[in-house]
């Protein structure tokens, strides 16, 4: 009698608590298998073949080389710095313009012309991005709609290459993340009660004062986290840079590229990936820090 | 007496839905007024064209002497304390109750003294640095009163404020409201669908239906002498009879319900026999009686049986059905505990003077 009494008292013998626990770990085992083989097993690699130097065919070394070269070499920094300010800059146009798109579909679109403003959002979501970058293309060449649209006009007196150019680079970035900056912040503006801002009104705070006081802190997480999405999916974008910026975007992402499939230097390239890695973490964590938000926050909000 | 607010025939329409219809009325300075209705009845829409959010389309409103017409809500001597109190989360609460004076451009150091005295006068001195989820319902509350008081405004108007607080915090905070009423001397403008806290708060009372006022009046006008049978059954618990008009004799009718009960009640407005006629009795204006002899000579007479005891302290009732007609009456239990030993289906009479009783020629309003 006491015996069985000790058994139903231990909750982690008793076979229903063993059942739960089996149940748990098998719906985490994709989750598990996803994180351990696709990220945490390359990056362990990558971060031995970034440490190591070839001697001689074959032969390898332990060695920080490949993070020394990208020191020595300006390319790569001037690169990597630019990438970053890029980045930076896309996002922040990105919110610009999704505010406004997502304060409307929140705030002043009701029923059906809420659901179809969200769709019209989506929906160049539907073509890939390679065709959606290769339309800019057509719309932008010298050959294209909108120089040729110019010249019509009156505006310049020969088509001009609109192609090739960082603000072409900008416009293209900011029109792949804009989804990804108006679904966090719709869902952040939809929780601020309209009572607040009739409130604030009545205090006497005119519609400046009540976005920068009421709105953008209430936003804040919702904020934070579409910038942390829209500029790691920007830094880490390789197609849209090469695209329409040509050979001369100087995009990191390209550098990686370049060494691994190119220059067959998987150790340098394993670098750069590792630098890349590192540079958006830092820069995350920077930007949380300055605008006073935690991380775990931000991302209940995503 | 200098009118604080006064509202000019103002029609709001939605669609073709009047919602608020002509309405007129008139605040002095230094009340508190509450508007009474149930909800629906557009006291929310009026309350709002007051704070400025919505625009009359028709009349005007005019505070302290001044037209608002196309002034906004932020630039009107008004603030509103909102239904569910619209505290700003994201400040503590001496920046909630700033916020206000820093938008007048008051300095800050002037600002802080002000935020500190009138934490003190609302009874939470020092509280300036707790956060808003800090707070207990009626704290928030007070918070969201001092908020607007802070700015010194001609008018203060509350939408159904206490509305989100428990039944005991509910009947503190009323106690609370009129304290700091008195204590300010603001004009206070309150709309509620509970006619308790508008009895209990007001000084004057407008009881609202369907976008129109029914009467306008002291919270005890009200109650003992409605105008019109939506006040007389809004008000206060009350037993409406309906039935026609059979003789009218000076200032008391008797009507007879299809049923045959006969009822005899002080008349309110021109009745005339064949008349549809409502008739209203409070509860407490009836007298329980175990022998008849026992009412007052001049109470009509009723006999019937008990059908419940609705026990609830100082406010005991009992359900008795009338004899004949089995209509069911609600009477007040006289609190001295005489028919505490009271039983269901015990035969009982009972009786009230018809001058206590009041009615109407049916769905009758107020002009």
């Amino acid at each position: 009698m006491p015996d069985s009494a000790i058994a139903a008292a231990a909750p982690l013998e008793s076979p229903g608590r063993r059942r739960t626990w089996l149940a748990l770990m098998l719906l985490m085992a994709p989750a598990v298998v996803w994180l351990v083989g696709l990220i945490v097993l390359p990056h362990l690699e990558l971060a031995m073949l970034s440490l190591r130097a070839r001697v001689a065919p074959r032969v390898y070394e332990f060695s920080f080389d490949q993070y020394r070269t990208f020191i020595d070499e300006p390319l790569y920094w001037n690169t990597f710095v630019r990438t970053a300010g890029i980045s930076i800059l896309a996002t922040f146009c990105t919110l610009l313009i999704a505010f406004p798109v997502a304060w409307h579909i929140a705030k002043v679109a009701r029923g059906r012309v809420k659901s179809v403003l969200f769709v019209l959002c989506l929906i160049p979501f539907w073509v890939s991005e390679t065709v959606r970058t290769l339309g800019w293309m057509i719309l932008l060449r010298e050959s294209g709609v909108l120089p040729r649209l110019l010249v019509d006009l009156g505006i310049t007196a020969a088509p001009v290459e609109m192609l090739y150019h960082d603000a072409t680079i900008l416009v293209g970035l900011v029109y792949t993340s804009m989804l990804f900056m108006v679904v966090p912040l719709v869902s952040a503006l939809e929780s601020l009660d309209d009572s607040l801002i009739e409130a604030a009104y009545d205090l006497g705070g005119n519609g400046w004062s009540i976005l920068r006081q009421i709105v953008v802190p209430h936003a804040a997480p919702g904020i934070a986290a579409g910038s942390i999405v829209v500029f790691m999916l920007t830094l880490g974008n390789y197609l849209t840079p090469t695209l329409l910026g040509g050979k001369n975007s100087l995009w990191f992402t390209e550098q990686i590229y370049a060494q691994f499939i190119t220059r067959f230097n998987w150790e340098q390239g394993a670098a750069f990936g590792f630098l890349l890695l590192v540079l958006s973490t830092a820069i995350v964590w920077l930007g949380l820090k300055l605008t006073g938000q935690r991380f775990g926050d931000v991302m209940r909000r995503t | 007496m200098q009118q604080d607010l006064e509202v000019d025939r103002v029609t709001k329409r939605y669609g073709s839905q009047v919602v608020v219809d002509a309405l007129s009325l008139a605040v002095a300075h230094g009340s508190f007024f509450s508007i009474l209705g149930p909800s629906g009845c557009g006291k929310t829409t009026l309350l709002r064209i007051v704070a400025g959010f919505l625009q009359p389309d028709e009349g005007d409103v005019r505070i302290g002497g001044r037209s608002m017409r196309g002034v906004p809500p932020n630039r009107r001597p008004v603030n509103m304390v909102f239904q569910q109190l619209a505290l700003f989360p994201m400040m503590t609460v001496g920046e909630n109750i700033a916020y206000g004076l820093a938008r007048r451009g008051v300095a800050r150091t002037e600002s802080a003294d002000r935020v500190a005295a009138m934490l003190k006068r609302v009874g939470l001195p020092g509280a300036g640095d707790r956060r808003i989820d800090q707070l207990s319902g009626g704290q928030k509350q007070r918070v969201a009163i001092a908020r607007s008081l802070v700015l010194e405004p001609t008018l203060l108007l509350l939408d159904e404020p206490l509305g989100a607080l428990d039944l005991k915090l509910r009947e503190h905070m009323k106690i609370e409201l009129k304290h700091l009423q008195a204590d300010f001397g603001t004009t206070f403008v309150y709309i509620t669908h509970d006619q308790s806290e508008a009895l209990v708060l007001s000084d004057h009372v407008a009881v609202m239906n369907a976008g129109r006022f029914e009467q306008v009046g002291t919270p005890q006008e009200l109650y003992y002498q409605p105008c019109t049978p939506f006040v007389a059954g809004f008000v206060g618990a009350n037993n409406r009879v309906a039935g026609s008009a059979v003789r009218v004799d000076g200032e008391v009718a008797e009507l007879v319900t299809p049923e045959g009960l006969a009822v005899k009640a002080r008349t309110s407005g021109v009745l005339a026999a064949g008349d549809a006629v409502e008739a209203f009795v409070r509860p407490e204006v009836i007298d329980l009686a175990r022998d008849a002899a026992e009412l007052p000579s001049a109470a009509q007479r009723f006999s019937g049986s008990v059908e419940s005891l609705l026990f609830d302290g100082a406010n005991s009732a009992v359900l008795v059905r009338e004899e004949r007609t089995r209509a069911e009456i609600r009477i007040a239990l006289p609190q001295t505990g005489r028919f505490a030993d009271l039983r269901v289906d015990e035969a009982i009479a009972f009786g009230f003077d018809p001058q206590r009783a009041v009615c109407f020629r049916a769905g009758s309003h107020a002009g």
